[in-house]
């Protein structure tokens, strides 16, 4: 079992409050997800050219600042945000000079995401507790894909809870199980996709992202997930400038939206919803299975 | 958690913003000293709201409810006036719940007796192994609705989705809209003057107005009741 949530809003006075709104949904799905947490937000994107890279190292008290610097000194363009173990590195340098020099410098560091728009944080503990560790409740964005895990077929580790990524500016959670996760991997990793962890879950977000980066569109990768994933899933899914959502064939796993004409939320679970503003006047729906919901930043 | 009761002749409040559903519950199973009607307010989505009743009360529930809402009823009405989670109603004995919005996956699951009426629509398997209870619902059903279902009925005044009634026992479905596809064994038959009947009768419980005459009855072909060694897994 896991919980998903997942907030865009279409106001963009409410924007700086993003993480003030999402926290109690994060908070809520914790009986669905009591092990990890974690959540993708994406805000303004950079210019052209620069990029966000989230990375994680899970060593107490690591070094960040001796990181930095060196990383400073690598690159020659770079800044730098640290939350406890999390550290947003901001470049105009290409995405594999820095993963090439973190697997060579630091090797517990991890690339956690990599785009314009996106920082992504996910780490062990109850949702309330990795929500106040990174702050989620101070942070602003236009929208957001959040995950709480139950561990059912792999370790409890950091880099085994969700989102996952792939590519720039792309992450995906789910809630269910697969069953050929392993398939799917060998498949993609002739293909030239790497992976990072053993979930279940990275599998799927590769296949996707490896599906819309040859020329796919959303409706059209999910269409071969269906018949290339065996197995229960909701996936909700972040990309710069919009969310989607899909339930398997059988509707395994719960959905359920609520929308106004501020916001678009979506959880698991109607009570992570319940404290919305405005809640009461929303129009909410349960997903139909097999049926791809997407929105859009305006 | 009395004195955040509020006692008007026979009628009782809980806020579940404040009280836990653990303290509502307990309360409906306990001596209910002539009360009959309980208003539920705040549900905001929690889990087993008003499950396991044993008595003729009535309960109205102001919002949404979670999973299991009214789960086991017996001789009480539950009134949901929101949307309902998954498995409203399940093994229901005897009584009457209600949805005013729609209900998520399983509901009314192995209902043995009562009426469970859904306004808006049921999600995926609504009525599975139904066991003798009735089941109306006002909009469309999802797939494998009714799947083994043994005993009692359903009404739905939409569509039905894929696998409607598969492996149906003696359970009967009556169907006003299209059904995207029937399950093993189960087959469309004529609509005789018991079934206009009876889907009035059931039509009216649920005060839904629709003329009997244009629902569809689905049953059991009973073909899979005996083993045929000759069908060689063709089922």
């Amino acid at each position: 079992m896991c919980g998903i949530v997942g907030l865009l809003l279409k106001a963009p006075s409410l924007r700086p409050r993003l993480g003030e709104f999402m926290v109690p949904m994060l908070v809520g799905m914790t009986e669905r997800g009591p092990d990890s947490a974690g959540m993708a937000v994406f805000s303004e994107s950079l210019a052209e050219g620069r990029r966000k890279l989230s990375l994680y190292c899970a060593e107490p008290g690591f070094d960040w600042p001796r990181l930095e610097r060196a990383l400073l000194e690598f690159l020659g363009d770079a800044s730098f945000e640290t939350k406890a173990n999390h550290c947003i590195v901001t470049t105009r340098a290409e995405e594999v000079k820095v993963r090439s020099w973190l697997a060579r410098e630091y090797p517990p560091v991890h690339v956690l995401s990599v785009g314009r728009s996106i920082d992504l944080y996910k780490d062990l503990g109850l949702p309330s507790e990795v929500a106040n560790r990174y702050g989620f409740a101070r942070m602003g964005g236009t929208h957001l894909v959040g995950h709480t895990r139950m561990a059912t077929e792999s370790a409890v580790t950091p880099e085994n809870a969700h989102p996952y990524t792939a590519g720039e500016d792309w992450c995906l959670v789910h809630n269910g199980s697969l069953a050929n996760p392993g398939s799917l991997r060998r498949k993609l990793e002739k293909l030239g996709e790497r992976f990072e962890s053993d979930c279940d879950t990275e599998g799927a977000c590769r296949y996707l992202h490896w599906r819309l980066s040859s020329g796919d569109d959303l409706e059209t990768a999910l269409e071969h997930a269906f018949r290339d994933f065996d197995g229960f899933f909701t996936f909700l899914m972040g990309t710069r400038d919009r969310l989607a959502l899909v339930r398997d064939p059988f509707a395994c796993k719960p959905a359920v939206v609520a929308e106004t004409d501020e916001y678009v939320a979506i959880a698991s679970e109607f009570r992570s919803l319940a404290h919305l503003p405005g809640i009461k006047h929303a129009s909410v729906f349960e997903p139909k299975p097999a049926e791809v919901y997407a929105w859009s930043v305006q | 958690m009395v004195s955040a009761m509020k006692e008007a002749g026979r009628r009782v409040e809980f806020d579940l913003g404040r009280q836990a559903v653990r303290d509502l519950n307990q309360f409906l199973h306990g001596d209910l000293r002539g009360v009959t009607e309980v208003a539920v307010a705040n549900p905001d989505g929690a889990h087993n709201i008003a499950v396991g009743l044993n008595a003729p009360v009535r309960v109205d529930i102001d919002g949404h409810a979670g999973y299991y809402a009214a789960g086991m009823n017996k001789e009480a009405t539950v009134v949901v006036h929101g949307n309902a989670g998954p498995g409203l109603g399940e093994n229901m004995m005897s009584g009457r719940v209600e949805v005013s919005g729609f209900a998520s996956g399983g509901a009314g699951a192995s209902a043995h007796g009562g009426l469970l009426v859904i306004r808006g629509d049921a999600g995926l398997r609504c009525g599975i192994s139904l066991k003798g209870g009735d089941i109306v619902v006002g909009g469309d059903v999802g797939s494998f609705s009714a799947f083994m279902a043994q005993a009692g009925r359903m009404v739905v005044c939409g569509n039905a989705g894929d696998g409607l009634g598969d492996s149906l026992y003696e359970a009967v479905i009556y169907v006003r809209g299209e059904i995207r596809s029937l399950g093993a064994d189960a087959r469309i038959e004529p609509m005789t003057d018991e079934d206009i009947a009876a889907v009035g009768e059931l039509l009216a419980a649920a005060q839904i107005d629709h003329p009997p005459e244009e629902f569809k009855r689905i049953a059991s072909a009973r073909s899979l009741y005996h083993w045929n060694a000759d069908a060689n897994q063709t089922y």
